[in-house]
């Protein structure tokens, strides 16, 4: 019998990747390619969507090749993507109307700060339960028709296309301007503040309160049912699963009950917890989302905490500052010391997200010392990744009717031990990684496979889970409050650094 | 025998003439210093910066002595980069064998576990990172031993500790093993350490083939040896790939 696999397209910010597995979810082959990031001005970051879709085109083979297969040996095709990223293009030409603006894009800064007084944070919580911010799509696109000649009028007269990546993308593999499927799924709906979280319907206030008219906006559909064939580079292969990057890792790391949370540790963080069919309301500076929805079953939500600087804070001490050769290096430094001598690093770069959400915040070295080496600095930066955890979790724990009982985790700062150890200890709980580490891909193959029969339910790819380390909590507690006290005494001195100039 | 590298005495005396003064020197001066063409003193220095023995600098484009030449005696690649560069290729044997993984590197005439990835099968198990192994007892430190990562001669002298009745502790026996090991590019512990334990293991190398660590299988003998008590060959093949690909990724150009 010819082996069949599952492939998962992984669209994120640095790079577009192309992985298969396999019946036991174990990764087959991968291919990945990176795309430019542009930087017209300060806070703006921007990428080419063409570039991408061309990457696309060529990872595909590239991943079939090196595992000997052919497209008729795929089941089926599953999508992650960045997420909250914003395509404009042409509906008749397929060309994109400029270049997509990036979730990290701060443009919408001043649009953002009027929406919290007029109409005010409420009005878009009881809606789309999400708090204006920079971070989300629709204020991108009142952005464009407020700042491109014509663009709002070719909008109402059906011209344009509204997307992120994901629907970008499905609507180029199924044929693009030659009848291409304009669709996306909830969880990537859930961050445009366009739809009712409740409904997963684009809803009519937000959509007029933007400007935005539902010609341009893509059908929403389940994240994993049959949406149709690819047409362009795997003709006749279904495309059956799309997600959100940090969704598609909750399910790649089959957190399928409620209380169930992972963390994936990249440049930022994302630690999202599955909270069932309930969308649960923060009251404590977290999102509420849409975790997955399955064809017609129930869906089902998630409480989700961004931290905007986890790993960079690694990379700026090793380009910035120069005091290691490579991001590994940080745990060999901080091991010279015993502990972080007093120093604590609040790495409110470009303010602080979950749970404080203060634009106001910049980034705080405190309790230096003479005593203080780089040693202590490469630990009190390992720290702050563990703290900012810790911060999250205890407003998961405020806002949910679980407790976190273990924390999945995932990433490339998992290798790091003297980490992992640092946040099973903060946390008071073990910390979990598993045995495959790109979880995000395997998500997408998960829900793709799921909605073509290639696994048959959630039992199989939870029975697909293995465990390859695990990290118990050790520190005394008195010390653990102690310094968490501290921790939360540092973030105090990194709000309201930045005010206006006076006289201005 | 071969008379001397021409290339290499070259090489060498790009270095003396480097650390003769403390000041850098550009292509020119080290070209016409030492009576080479200047085409030739350039494929020499780009060679020895590529191995970090001399660095240019940026704004100048002049040459210095690399900070590796300052620590030729201890290792140079980072214990927690050789992990971080060996975890998705790790996962993917403990995958695919089923077996527990583990990675060493030589310590102070031990093995240091330097990563460790759990049997996939959920049981109970204590990560093992940190932990110290002897090396003419377990199949991590013979492979270290055999590929000269650490030198054999202080642990004979020393005299060899039994662990089991199967444990090397001849001198004599220990190097016919390493010669083998070198022959066969991995090496196997069969109930050497602990009855019932077995382990198989295969050299990482980095640049230039130079090994700078080992990464092993292991479990209940029966799991990793046929009945004949000899390692399955399905699961050195398994290894074998693995230490390959982590290689490459280091690069190892040959392997």
């Amino acid at each position: 019998m010819v082996e069949r696999y599952v492939m998962s397209i992984d669209q994120g910010t640095t790079s577009t990747r192309c992985i298969l597995f396999d019946h036991r979810g174990r990764l087959v082959s991968v291919a990945q390619r990176e795309h430019e990031q542009h930087f017209p001005r300060p806070g703006w970051v921007e990428h080419d969507a063409v570039e991408i879709w061309r990457n696309l085109q060529r990872v595909v083979p590239e991943a079939l090749t090196s595992a000997r297969t052919d497209p008729d040996q795929i089941a089926a095709i599953g999508i992650a993507n960045q997420r909250e990223t914003t395509v404009l293009w042409d509906r008749r030409t397929g060309a994109p109307l400029g270049r997509a603006i990036v979730w990290q894009d701060t443009r919408t800064a001043s649009l953002v700060e009027e929406l919290g007084k007029q109409p005010g944070e409420e009005f878009f919580l009881e809606r789309c339960c999400l708090p204006p911010s920079t971070y989300f799509s629709a204020p991108r696109i009142r952005w464009l028709f407020d700042h491109v000649d014509g663009l709002e009028r070719r909008a109402q007269n059906g011209e344009v296309l509204f997307g992120t990546i994901e629907s970008w993308l499905i609507w180029n593999l199924t044929g693009g301007r030659d009848g291409g499927l304009h669709i996306t799924d909830p969880t990537n709906a859930s961050r445009t503040m366009l739809i009712n979280i409740h409904t997963l319907d684009w809803d009519e206030e937000l959509m007029e309160f933007f400007g935005v008219p539902r010609a341009m906006l893509p059908e929403i559909r389940s994240s994993a049912e049959t949406y149709g064939e690819a047409d362009a580079v795997l003709p006749g292969v279904p495309i059956t699963a799309a997600l959100g990057d940090q969704q598609a890792a909750l399910f790649g790391q089959t957190c399928f009950s409620p209380g169930d949370a992972k963390c994936t540790y990249g440049t930022g963080s994302f630690l999202l917890m599955n909270t069932g069919t309930d969308a649960v309301r923060s009251r404590h500076g977290l999102l509420t989302t849409v975790a997955y929805k399955i064809a017609d079953h129930p869906t089902v939500y998630a409480l989700e905490g961004p931290i905007a600087v986890t790993g960079s804070l690694v990379q700026w001490f090793r380009d910035r500052l120069g005091l290691i050769h490579s991001a590994p290096e940080i745990e060999t430094l901080a091991r010279t010391v015993e502990d972080n001598g007093g120093c604590y690093i609040v790495p409110a770069f470009s303010g602080l997200f979950a749970p404080h959400w203060r634009s106001d915040a910049r980034g705080v070295i405190v309790g230096l010392t003479s005593y203080i080496t780089k040693g202590h600095l490469a630990r009190a930066v390992l720290e702050a990744t563990g703290w900012q955890t810790r911060e999250v979790v205890d407003a998961m724990n405020a806002d949910s009717p679980f407790t976190l009982k273990r924390l999945k985790v995932d990433g490339g700062m998992t290798s790091d031990n003297l980490l992992m150890q640092f946040l099973a200890d903060v946390l008071d709980v073990p910390v979990v990684r598993p045995l495959v580490a790109e979880t995000v891909s395997l998500g997408a193959a998960y829900a793709a496979g799921l909605a073509a029969g290639y696994w048959p339910d959630l039992e199989v790819l939870r029975s697909n889970w293995h465990r390859a380390a695990q990290w118990m909590p050790e520190m005394d507690p008195e010390r653990r409050e102690w310094e968490y006290a501290c921790w939360q005494r540092a973030v105090e001195r990194s709000l309201g650094w930045i005010q206006p100039r006076s006289g201005k | 025998m071969a008379g001397p590298v021409q290339s290499i005495e070259r090489a060498a005396a790009i270095l003396r003439l480097l650390a003769g003064g403390p000041r850098r020197l550009g292509l020119g001066e080290v070209a016409s210093s030492l009576g080479l063409a200047k085409g030739t003193a350039h494929g020499i220095l780009r060679t020895l910066q590529h191995v970090d023995f001399v660095e240019q600098d940026e704004a100048t484009g002049k040459y210095q002595l690399g900070a590796a030449l300052l620590h030729l005696g201890t290792s140079y690649l980072d214990v927690n980069e050789l992990r971080s560069r060996s975890l998705n290729w790790a996962d993917a044997l403990a995958a695919r064998s089923g077996e527990a993984v583990r990675l060493g590197t030589p310590l102070e005439g031990q093995v240091l576990v330097i990563h460790h990835v759990f049997r996939p099968d959920d049981t109970l198990q204590t990560l093992d990172v940190g932990a110290l192994l002897p090396l003419h007892a377990s199949s991590l430190g013979k492979v270290l031993l055999a590929f000269g990562a650490e030198p054999v001669e202080p642990l004979l002298e020393e005299g060899l500790a039994a662990y089991t009745r199967h444990t090397l502790v001849h001198p004599e026996e220990v190097k016919r093993v390493l010669g083998e090991i070198r022959e066969l590019g991995w090496g196997a512990e069969v109930q050497e350490m602990a009855m019932g334990e077995a382990g198989i293991a295969a050299p990482i190398r980095g640049h230039g083939g130079l090994v700078v660590g080992a990464i092993g299988v292991s479990g209940p003998v029966e799991r990793i040896c046929d009945t004949q008590r000899r390692p399955q060959p399905a699961l050195i093949t398994l290894l074998r790939e693995a230490a390959r690909a982590i290689s490459r990724d280091l690069g190892a150009a040959r392997w």
